[in-house]
């Protein structure tokens, strides 16, 4: 089995355990920081199948991913900042305004 | 097993414990120390994969630029251990058999799926130069485009950060 193999398996992996942090920590920064996890893992799989197809089209687009995450980690800080000075909390259970 | 495989294992280890550890932790400034294990772990990986241009970008911009706002948040916010509640406990019963099954399926996929054939190219490994010449020539127009969103993110956190709420 190639190197390409494990690390795809390995991008499953962190994947899900991004999913299960964003599902069940109960704090706004730390949900934040699961989704920047689970956005390394899916360029993982990006830089493991460019390996396996030898097609460089893979790297190009784990670039275009960093971009975009660094420009959603600016704004997600504005916001949670925004929340935190509001609702003097970073507990989400806290922030139920769209709530019936 | 070649000292490629031996040393992708050791990093993968340090990355899934680091990822296991940001979810167990209870502070979020012991959350994001161990994010930045992860993220090291991977810039490794991506040198084994051959992507060296990827996994200086990787030490640069995600454990340098982006988990540098993540730690100076929190300790601006002061933020102090999450708190447990009934709905958590039932989301943690109802969310980790959840999360493995995820895993479970997705892992199970992805390790069975075959790729295609291969293109014509050589092997991806250090092509750093090709890498660059084909940003900016057949992807410069997103490429240009990334530009664009930078510019809204950054109007974005200005009007955000000065508007009184």
């Amino acid at each position: 089995m190639p190197l390409a193999s494990y690390a795809v398996v390995l991008s499953a992996i962190l994947f899900g355990l991004g999913a299960l942090g964003f599902v069940f920590k109960r704090n706004i920064i730390t949900i934040f920081m699961s989704i920047e996890l689970m956005l390394n893992a899916v360029n993982l799989s990006f830089v493991a199948f460019s390996r396996m197809r030898h097609l460089l089209e893979g790297q190009v687009f784990v670039f275009f991913v960093i971009v975009v995450a660094s420009a959603e980690a600016a704004v997600g800080m504005a916001i949670i900042m925004q929340v935190a000075r509001n609702r003097q909390s970073l507990n989400i259970e806290r922030i139920d305004l769209l709530k019936l | 097993m070649t000292v490629e495989l031996i040393l992708f294992l050791l990093l993968a280890v340090v990355a899934v414990g680091g990822a296991i550890n940001l979810i167990a932790q209870t502070h979020p400034i012991h959350s994001a120390l161990s994010l930045i294990v992860v993220m090291v772990a991977l810039a490794g990986i991506y040198l084994l994969l051959g992507a060296e241009l990827l996994a200086m970008v990787q030490i640069i911009v995600y454990a340098g630029a982006i988990m540098v706002l993540f730690v100076f948040i929190i300790m601006l916010l002061n933020a102090g251990k999450e708190e447990r509640t009934a709905i958590s406990r039932a989301a943690t019963y109802l969310g980790v058999p959840c999360g493995v099954l995820l895993t479970a399926v997705l892992g199970w996929r992805m390790a069975m799926s075959q790729p295609g054939p291969l293109a014509p190219g050589a092997d991806t490994e250090g092509m750093s130069r090709e890498l660059s010449t084909l940003l900016f020539t057949r992807y410069v127009f997103p490429f240009e485009l990334t530009s664009i969103l930078i510019l809204v993110a950054i109007l974005g956190v200005v009007v955000l950060a000065k508007r009184e709420m």
